[in-house]
């Protein structure tokens, strides 16, 4: 069974927000793997173990980008791609499902895995708008997934419950937290890691212009958002305290 | 120039964010002096169009097939993009629910449209739409314009007003062929009770580490009950096993944007404002003076929440008679 896991990475998500010059500031960042392409990328490896077959990581980046990817292959995934150009420095969510797609239909795979949304922008885009460019069904936000004779049994958190889907391979997925529970790389799996085949493609190699990936939302301004206004902790004996409180629920704020 | 509005709707019953839609649509439309077209798609759902209309749409297209019966991406992407194929519209409005997610993405690749997610507020400048879209877990806003032809975008659920307007909307049909999806459900399974879905509640309480057991949530279960809201957890009460993943709010769980969020035994990590920081009104509960949720709440009660909870539950009570 041959996976494509696709990965972004992103700010560690314990990075404080800084705006410089009216973008986010990047300066001493940590970066990481976004939190739910882990979750794909574990999945991949186990699908693997379990049925053979190859797991390649794919990700639209820069140099950096590269350590992400190399940190797949430490956790066990077979060799990486990187797509890397300048023309895709600002790209979007579209722009990354198109050089994505590209490449990966000149691949050969039985499905596709993502993470649900990345912690960056939280838009939840690319695994939906991917599915769609490689015509494929999809299924998002899983926790569980069930693969057997090329047929997938997959369980999407859906709002205020889940439901159970099945289709046919190949498909698209995207992983939910709770899919499984991510390992660490092992010492063997990072010395082993260096050996692997990391490619770096461009858009000429995927044969793609920069007007394939020239962004449809473009962003224009990032602040801060407004800090909201300080509270007040209520005092006194707990039973002024809950008296208190309600009525300022019920009669200033009204929301009770 | 018309403003399409999908209307979700799930299992025959329409979602809370499909009348909010159609209101921020309304407005939008009424701003740019566009017609406001509403596309209702299911099966046997030409009953819910009476509804919609108290939100002033212009015209509702209705689509009825029972191969839209279970919400399937392919087959209600397929009649999303053909009704805006056919009419061209300049703004393409859903909810960022679960369906809205799924569907809008996949609907925008098929169009080669921009699509702007979450927006928590859409600004009509004269002449342009631009959108506003938290990002990085809420800590910072970023402003995007769209500059293919039709522009597509989800809203936040709970943010958008709901507003009500002439009522006099043409309901049509509209029947595109519809594609057989490649995916089929063989299961919905819905959370049991009447309490309302995360993130739609108008009020939630929550609870966190500081209830020192997963028994405290009983106390919790109580003081929603007294106030008919959802029940939500922190990343420390899920990770612990104390519930279940879908109740988190936070960065890595649900977010949410309720009247009254009420915190207890939660410290008020980053990683939990940024699921709740947009609530209208936010209490914390905590018995640690130098937690973080009594500086970020609106109301804090510094106390023990085993005391303070049970205290509040019987006021309400009171007072509710």
């Amino acid at each position: 069974m041959n996976i494509v896991a696709c990965i972004k990475q992103t700010f560690d998500t314990e990075a404080k927000i800084v705006i410089d010059n009216g973008q986010v500031s990047t300066q001493g960042v940590n970066l990481i793997i976004n939190p739910y392409d882990e979750y794909a990328v574990e999945e991949s490896i186990r699908l693997k173990e379990k049925n053979g077959g190859e797991v390649v990581v794919v990700s639209v980046g820069g140099d950096k980008t590269q350590e992400a990817l190399r940190y797949c292959l430490a956790m066990g995934a077979d060799r990486a791609v990187l797509i890397q150009d300048p023309a895709l420095e600002q790209v979007d969510n579209l722009g990354c499902a198109v050089v994505m797609a590209k490449l990966i239909s000149q691949m050969e795979y039985d499905l596709v895995f993502c993470g649900k949304e990345a912690v960056d922008d939280g838009a939840a885009q690319v695994p939906s708008m991917l599915a769609e460019k490689l015509d494929l069904p999809q299924a998002n936000v899983l926790t569980a997934l069930e693969v057997a004779d090329g047929q997938a049994t997959a369980t999407r958190e859906i709002d205020g419950g889940s439901e159970v889907l099945e289709m046919q391979l190949p498909a698209v997925f995207s992983a939910q937290k709770g899919l499984n529970d991510v390992r660490y790389p092992s010492l063997p799996g990072i010395m082993k890691a260096k050996r692997k085949e990391l490619k770096v493609v461009s858009l000429a190699d995927l044969e793609l212009s920069a007007e394939d990936v020239a962004v449809k939302t473009e962003l224009v301004a990032t602040e801060l958002p407004p800090v909201r206004k300080a509270g007040r902790v209520l005092s006194g004996e707990i039973d002024e305290m809950v008296a208190e409180l309600v009525s300022l629920l019920k009669d200033e704020v009204k929301v009770i | 120039m018309s403003i399409i509005v999908f209307a979700e709707q799930r299992g025959g019953a329409l979602r809370k964010i499909a009348f909010e839609t159609i209101s921020e649509g309304r407005r939008l439309a009424t701003a740019a002096g566009d017609s406001l077209k509403v596309l209702l798609a299911g099966d046997n759902v030409s009953g819910l169009a009476v509804e919609l209309k108290k939100f002033g749409p212009d015209e509702i297209a209705v689509v009825n097939s029972d191969k839209l019966a279970d919400y399937s991406t392919e087959s209600y992407a397929g009649v999303l993009a053909d009704y805006v194929k056919q009419e061209n519209p300049s703004l393409v409005l859903l909810g960022h629910s679960a369906i809205g997610k799924d569907l809008a993405p996949r609907v925008a690749a098929r169009l080669d449209a921009g699509l702007v997610s979450d927006c928590i507020k859409i600004n009509y400048d004269g002449a342009d739409f631009s959108f506003i879209h938290p990002i990085y877990a809420g800590n910072a806003v970023a402003t995007y314009k769209v500059n293919s032809v039709v522009k597509m975008a989800t809203l936040r659920p709970n943010i958008f007003a709901l507003e009500e307007a002439d009522g006099a909307a043409a309901v049509i049909d509209f029947a595109p062929e519809i594609a057989a999806s490649r995916m089929s459900v063989k299961e919905v399974i819905q959370q049991a009770g009447d309490r309302p879905e995360l993130t739609e509640a108008d009020i939630i309480c929550s609870g966190g580490r500081g209830l020192g057991n997963p028994e405290g949530f009983d106390l919790i279960e109580q003081l929603a009950d007294a106030l008919g809201a959802a029940v939500g957890s922190s990343r420390a009460a899920v990770d612990a096993g104390w519930r279940d993943h879908q109740t988190q709010v936070g960065q890595t769980g649900k977010v949410v944007s309720p009247n009254l969020y009420i915190a207890c035994g939660i410290s008020g990590a980053i990683q939990h404002l940024a699921g709740m920081g947009s609530s209208k009104c936010i209490v914390g509960i905590d018995k640690d003076p130098e937690a973080n949720i009594l500086t970020v709440a609106d109301f804090g009660i510094e106390g023990d929440l085993y005391k303070v909870v049970p205290a509040l539950i019987e006021k309400l009570k009171e007072v509710n008679g």
